[in-house]
């Protein structure tokens, strides 16, 4: 009997280990396939041309400035909106709203998060890009404007259900001390509950860019798709392409172990290395926030 | 010595239908501890909720009565509640040191009150750590974070935060009942210290505390107000069946 309850812990446990281990190892797998098909680009193409303005890959232009330049521009101008707007949400759910409020919003944001981002591409070329042409007067709605504003509003839910959460875990305690001292409402948000949350809405935060950043269809559908250079503002009324969506629509008609085959992999490696670059830095903002409110939670 | 609060027929039941209030009446007096005792649910910590009007941000289902603090009815919508709240101070349970350095727990509250002088910060800061009993512990390290301190020390962090609004009465729900004996002595101590300026009332953790520093002693059971009686006579000879079964520790 008690062999047998030991037989079963240790099969068990290794169930957990080799699950646990699957996933660093499908990582490095995912990594070391993306090297493998990406770096040749560095013995076809050399630095100087992927750096050109130009993606031209027909006429073996394959400048990649204007695809990252292009999904910076809608990233950041995504970012822009779902920060302020989700975090603002956030609050107001949790802090501000009534209860009654509370229990129809929260459902509704999560609802929102789980819709397909290609009903939301939908969307956005049939309602957003025609009213973005009328309204600014623009030769076509299918800009960087327009994915910017359909990523953030991808990426709000996503803030807010994190932010709302982390919010929700201030003790009540933190809110009493600050309004039984003649704080007002928006004083006590301000001063206390949002500091004391901060490694909550951070993180917050950096999963909303992160959704932002990776996103594919929606940007595909909605950004006009032209490999322009976006540097100035102005840009952001013009179309562009983002990295995802070049290698989305570029990869099914592609000549395997072409060059532009492996300038493809090459964009998904910088990709990867961004959205990597990403996440170590929040996460050490975040690491070192999280000791400090330890240190208060304790 | 005159009330300080005339507390006349109040009433209130919380939306969730738990912790109440039964038509309680009672006045409390000025420049002395006044203590509300009884098992736990009794509406002790309802009651001192209501007197800062912290019950605004819960649940209620309905209210009835009249609170008045120097004759003002304070559950009037129209009273400024952020005022009242300067008036009437209040210590929790729990410390809860704002997440600043001790010298900024002391001054936000008067910050956000208009006072801006640092010659009058600095004094208050001073005069407020002094009265709760904690100048000497940590007058060498006022920009170290307040958390950064022991239970003890928090809350007459907490203490010192109320006394700087120099509010004119002081509610505390429970102060020690997280804190050793001997830094229960001394925010015991600085009660007695400041009821002197203030009215006191307190919420105790225990009934050898509530013997210890009532002047005044209510006896709260199931919402209820049963005795109300200087602190002397309701700790040696109380009226009520009922006080004395708490008292003796036969329930509870």
């Amino acid at each position: 009997m008690e062999k047998s309850l030991s037989w079963r812990e240790f099969i068990i446990t290794r169930l957990i280990q080799t699950s646990g281990y699957s996933a660093i190892l499908f990582v490095a797998l995912i990594f070391f396939f993306l090297l493998r098909e990406g770096l040749p680009t560095l013995g076809q193409v050399d630095a100087a041309s992927l750096l050109n303005i130009r993606w031209y890959p027909i006429e073996n232009y394959f400048g990649i400035l204007p695809l990252i330049t292009g999904s910076l521009i809608v990233t950041l101008g995504a970012a822009l909106i779902a920060v302020p707007f989700g975090i603002g949400t956030a609050v107001y759910i949790s802090e501000i709203a009534p209860r009654w409020m509370r229990e129809i919003l929260k459902p509704l944001v999560e609802l929102l998060g789980g819709l397909p981002s290609v009903v939301l591409g939908f969307l956005g070329i049939l309602v957003l890009a025609p009213f973005l042409r009328v309204f600014l007067d623009l030769p076509t709605g299918l800009t960087a404007l327009a994915g910017s504003l359909l990523l953030g509003g991808i990426a709000v839910p996503t803030v807010v259900s994190v932010a709302e959460d982390a919010l929700d875990s201030v003790p009540r305690a933190y809110r009493e001390g600050a309004w039984a001292l003649g704080a007002t409402r928006w004083q006590t948000i301000w001063r206390v509950t949002l500091p004391a949350a901060k490694s909550g809405v951070l993180t917050a935060v950096m999963l909303g860019v992160g959704r932002a950043i990776g996103e594919t269809m929606a940007v595909m559908m909605v950004t006009g798709n032209a490999p322009v250079l976006a540097l100035q503002p102005g840009s952001l009324f013009s179309p562009v392409r983002t990295m995802t969506a070049t290698i989305a629509a570029e990869m099914g008609e592609v000549a395997n172990g072409s060059t532009h085959y492996h300038v493809l992999f090459f964009i998904g490696m910088v990709l990867f290395i961004i959205s990597l670059v990403v996440n170590i830095i929040a996460s050490s903002v975040v690491f070192r926030s999280k000791k400090r409110a330890e240190r208060i939670l304790s | 010595m005159v009330d300080k609060i005339t507390i006349e027929n109040l009433s209130l039941q919380y939306s969730d239908g738990t912790e109440s209030l039964r038509g309680v009446t009672m006045g409390i007096r000025q420049n002395a501890v006044t203590v509300l005792f009884g098992p736990a649910g009794g509406g002790k910590s309802t009651l001192l909720r209501c007197l800062n009007r912290l019950n605004d941000l819960t649940e209620i289902k309905s209210s009835t009565g009249r609170i008045l603090i120097d004759g003002e009815n304070i559950l009037d919508p129209k009273t400024d509640v952020i005022a009242l709240r300067r008036k009437v101070g209040m210590v929790f349970a729990r410390p809860v040191p704002l997440p600043m350095s001790i010298r900024a727990n002391i001054t936000y509250a008067l910050e956000l009150a208009g006072e801006k002088r640092r010659s009058k910060l600095d004094e208050a800061v001073e005069r407020s750590l002094k009265l709760a009993a904690i100048w000497e512990e940590v007058k060498d390290r006022l920009n170290d974070p307040a958390v950064a301190l022991s239970g003890g020390q928090q809350q007459r962090i907490c203490l010192a935060r109320v006394i700087a609004l120099q509010p004119q009465i002081i509610l505390l729900d429970e102060p020690t009942s997280g804190l050793d004996p001997i830094s229960t002595g001394k925010v015991e101590a600085a009660l007695l210290e400041l009821k002197k300026e203030y009215t006191v009332i307190l919420v105790p953790h225990s009934i050898q505390q509530a013997a210890r520093t009532a002047d005044h002693a209510a006896f709260f059971l199931t919402g209820e107000l049963i005795e109300y009686a200087e602190g002397r006579q309701m700790f040696t000879t109380p009226k009520q069946k009922k006080t004395e079964d708490y008292i003796m520790g036969r329930f509870g």
